[in-house]
């Protein structure tokens, strides 16, 4: 089984992916949202995301992908997602982030070459709050893409375990 | 087309919402619409109720989508019915295990309603 360093990154470097990252959440949010992701025009790391959502890769590409947005975002992306009016949206917030991280991370891990069969993924986890430390056995740093959805933040990370 | 009987198998009960959504805007007549959120699940909908049409995860808990789709051979309310699979699963050897399994069709996720009527209205007019 290859390890991750043997995936044909372009360029051997794992930032080379975070192209990839970007395509995959872009696809993921016009088919099934109908909304175009933009670029923040400046990097804000400031913005406190509530609600993260995780996705584990595990074989040939050992990790997690993440989904952060806040609640008021979550709320619309749900919305968008079901065609249904905001204020109707209920509990199924936290399935629907979850959809989408595991849509993007499925589209992600699809676009590198030779990983579609070696490369698993596990249900989604959905975390609600922003009172927590997350420890990650990670040994390369993670890959980290901040977008715009109607005008709101969301983050997309790759911690990379091996 | 008649109206028809579908059964929805998905571990995400906005996925099953879209999924159907997506199979009224293909224009196919609904009479009913049943669901299930994982393969065991879905056979249990079986035994008491007959369909025209499956759509169906993968990744799902309990039985993935792959082994409900093996098991359906010996479920009398399944014969000739088609499968469509639906899933972020998208290698190759995904899809031609699915099809060797009995599937008639298999659309990635991300999805468009045009790509759901693309593949369902086929297996549909083959049963």
């Amino acid at each position: 089984m290859k390890s991750v360093s043997e995936l044909p990154a372009a360029d051997g470097s794992h930032e080379s992916w975070v192209p990839l990252m970007e395509v995959a959440a872009r696809e993921v949010f016009e088919l099934m949202l109908g909304c175009q992701l933009t670029l923040p025009a400046t990097a804000d790391e400031t913005t406190t995301l509530g609600i993260t959502s995780m996705v584990g890769l595990a074989g040939q590409l050992c990790g997690v992908l993440s989904v952060r947005c806040d609640a008021k975002t979550a709320t619309l992306m749900t919305s968008k997602m079901l065609g249904v009016a905001l204020d109707t949206v209920g509990p199924e917030v936290s399935d629907a982030l979850g959809e989408i991280c595991n849509m993007v991370a499925g589209n992600f891990k699809n676009k590198i070459a030779g990983l579609g069969d070696g490369c698993m993924l596990s249900p989604p986890t959905v975390i609600t709050g922003r009172d927590y430390g997350l420890h990650s056995q990670a040994d390369c740093p993670g890959l980290e893409l901040r977008l715009l959805f109607e005008g709101m933040p969301i983050a997309i990370t790759l911690q990379i375990h091996s | 087309m008649n109206s028809i009987c579908a059964l929805i198998v998905d571990d995400s009960s906005v996925m099953r919402k879209i999924v159907e959504r997506c199979l009224r805007q293909a224009g196919i007549d609904l009479k009913q619409v049943l669901e299930a959120g994982n393969g065991a699940e879905a056979l249990n909908v079986l035994q008491n109720n007959a369909v025209d049409l499956i759509l169906c995860d993968i990744n799902m808990p309990v039985m993935d989508g792959l082994e409900f789709v093996k098991q359906l051979s010996g479920v009398a309310n399944a014969k000739g019915v088609p499968v469509v699979m639906i899933t972020t699963e998208g290698s190759e050897s995904h899809v031609v295990q699915a099809i060797s399994c009995g599937a008639r069709g298999y659309i990635r996720k991300p999805f468009t309603a045009e790509q759901v009527k693309e593949h369902v209205i086929p297996a549909l007019a083959g049963k």
